[in-house]
């Protein structure tokens, strides 16, 4: 079995940082706005190296929304950040028509999503939008696991044609991707190969899935690890690949059971191979004041719940 | 019928160009009352009060390029924030030749480009944001404007609200930006007609004195009076013109009458989105008589 190993810990929100200070220096097209949350959002180099190009729009989501469809009129390529429950459920209408149904080339980029945003609650721990996000026609979503991943595909957006929604952590967490990897949007990468069961996991989850597998293989248990970094467009064949050899899966994301990465597979198995399949997710809840492993724990958004929805989702075959 | 009021001081628009006006905008009236009616459904009234406005913009003042793209490099470009006006805007765009008139035919219908609200999504040419969610085009008026500025396209950019649309709290946050911010390439005008929906915008909710509202947010403010009267429109878009480029972003208060040019349609808020039946069709055709023939 592969062995992923970490030697330091970065935030996500670092890897979109340094991806947008690349992308700054060869794209002039590229501009950036912000809400405010120029630190938080790892956008200090891009302002300083470029401040033609960057927009401090106060806090005023609505309007960076508008002005970043406006933005593509004349070519450039917008970039917007703001924590992921201002980058959404706040400005779902304008992302609507003036992004989504107007076909606008914006990427949304979404810090702090989850619960892993940690001491400040639940007011800013956005679990509902991967749901409002895939929802929108012709909108890309990408939910990315690590630093390496996520300054992967803060540059591989730029030459996507059309609005993606990118979304990214707040935490230092495990740093166990390739920094040369090449990301490919739609394309779900296969870390481990296993015969037991599927975990199909995004963004924070992907290491506990990880640290999941370890154990079960040391219980003789075989599990075939997918990274699935982009949510839609789902890559349908790695997945039903992966569950016609091991007959079981189970999902895992720090986002809601309704509407996430979960049930867009529930919907893909029950069309084309009906599978027994577990969940992990926040199970129709807002999250809470705590530290971001206190509040995976008591979600259940880590290994050792992976472990045992592993074994039921095994009982099921 | 629409009655110009000639200030002998006025050199612009001249003589043949007036009437040139006139004629698109009687025409343009026609198109809207027969589009709406065909579907018995759309927004006659607040179409037919920005007629003239639009007429001249699109005729007398915008710098346009022939041929329709989205990025409107190096010419001036429009956005309208208040979509349910579409009759008058598909009218506009179709006799400026950015699609064929008979195209107006396919108002609403299934299948067609001409969407109840404009969108960009069927490819039109003329629309380069959907809109008719209200609050949402002065933002994106701004941004094409910073845009412009980025690609040292010294062009403009022009938006067009309608009034109760400021009720919709982006719009102060776009107002806010621009000022804060020098964003005086972009030409927002108002369409103060005084209607809504519910009634008039004092009932339903007072928007004050909204004159000071945008000199308080930092704006420069140019006030039509008679925004149906193709003169005072022309003059009025040249003198906001020549405030663009001074630092601050400048805004047009057009005072219009809803319905205007319909008699029966005029001074009420109940032709807001109501379409006329076939013998108030006849009678506003009649107060319009064809002039560059009909769609």
């Amino acid at each position: 079995m592969k062995n992923y190993t970490f030697t330091e810990k970065k935030d996500t929100r670092s890897g979109f940082g340094d991806g947008l200070t690349e992308l700054g220096l060869k794209n002039n097209n590229i501009v950036a706005l912000c809400a405010d949350l120029t630190g938080s959002l790892k956008m200090n180099d891009f302002k300083k190296n470029h401040p033609d190009r960057f927009f401090q729009v106060g806090i005023a989501e609505a309007n960076m929304m508008g002005i970043a469809a406006g933005l593509t009129i004349g070519g450039k390529i917008p970039f917007t950040g703001t924590f992921a429950n201002f980058s959404t459920g706040r400005v779902y209408d304008q992302i609507r028509q003036s992004i989504a149904y107007s076909g606008k080339n914006v990427k949304i980029c979404a810090s702090h999503a989850g619960i892993t945003l940690g001491e400040d609650g639940a007011t800013h721990q956005i679990l509902e939008d991967i749901g409002m996000m895939k929802m929108l026609p012709g909108m890309t979503v990408i939910n990315t696991c690590d630093y390496n991943q996520t300054k992967a595909a803060t540059i591989a957006i730029a030459d996507h044609k059309g609005p993606v929604y990118l979304r990214f952590g707040r935490p230092k967490v495990p740093v166990f991707t390739d920094p040369n990897q090449e990301f490919k949007i739609g394309k779900g990468v296969k870390m481990t190969e296993g015969n037991d069961v599927t975990i199909v996991a995004t963004g924070h989850l992907v290491w506990e899935a990880l640290e999941a597998s370890k154990v079960l293989f040391e219980q003789g248990i075989s599990a075939e690890v997918i990274n699935i970094h982009t949510i839609k467009p789902l890559d349908e064949e790695i997945i039903l690949k992966s569950v016609s050899k091991t007959g079981c899966i189970v999902s895992a994301e720090e986002h809601n059971y309704l509407g996430g990465l979960g049930e867009s597979i529930s919907r893909l198995l029950s069309l084309n191979n009906p599978t027994p399949q577990e969940f992990i997710a926040t199970q129709d809840t807002f999250g809470e004041s705590g530290t971001p492993a206190q509040l995976m724990e008591k979600y259940g958004l880590n290994s050792e719940n992976i472990i045992k929805k592993v074994k039921s989702a095994i009982q099921r075959k | 019928m629409n009655i110009v009021n000639l200030n002998c001081n006025q050199i612009k628009p001249t003589m043949q160009e007036l009437e040139k006006l006139n004629n698109i905008t009687t025409q343009t009236r026609r198109d809207i009352l027969r589009m709406v009616h065909k579907v018995n459904s759309g927004h006659p009234g607040g179409s037919l009060g920005c007629a003239e406005f639009l007429v001249t913009l699109f005729n007398s003042v915008m710098k346009r390029n022939d041929d329709f793209s989205m990025d409107g490099i190096n010419e001036d470009i429009f956005f309208l924030s208040n979509g349910h006006i579409s009759p008058v805007f598909y009218s506009v765009l179709a006799r400026c030749g950015y699609f064929d008139v008979d195209e107006l035919n396919t108002f609403r219908l299934i299948n067609s480009r001409l969407q109840g609200h404009p969108t960009t999504h069927e490819g039109l040419p003329g629309v380069r944001i959907a809109s008719g969610s209200l609050g949402q085009g002065l933002s994106v008026a701004i941004g094409a404007s910073l845009s412009k500025k980025i690609n040292k396209d010294d062009n403009l950019v022009y938006c067009l609200m309608g009034d109760g649309e400021l009720q919709e709290g982006q719009n102060w946050e776009a107002i806010m930006y621009a000022a804060a911010k020098n964003v005086d390439n972009i030409i927002a005008t108002i369409d103060l007609n005084g209607q809504q929906i519910d009634g008039s915008t004092d009932d339903v909710i007072k928007l004050g004195n909204v004159r000071t509202k945008f000199e308080s947010f930092g704006w420069d403010v140019i006030e039509i009076d008679n925004g149906n009267n193709i003169t005072d429109i022309f003059n009025g878009l040249e003198k906001a013109k020549s405030k663009t480029f001074l630092g601050k972003p400048v805004c047009i208060l057009l005072k219009t009458i809803m319905g205007n040019g319909v008699d029966f349609m005029m001074h009420t808020h109940e032709w807001h989105g109501k379409a006329p039946n076939d013998e108030q069709l006849e009678i506003g055709l009649k107060q319009n008589p064809e002039t560059l023939g009909d769609y």
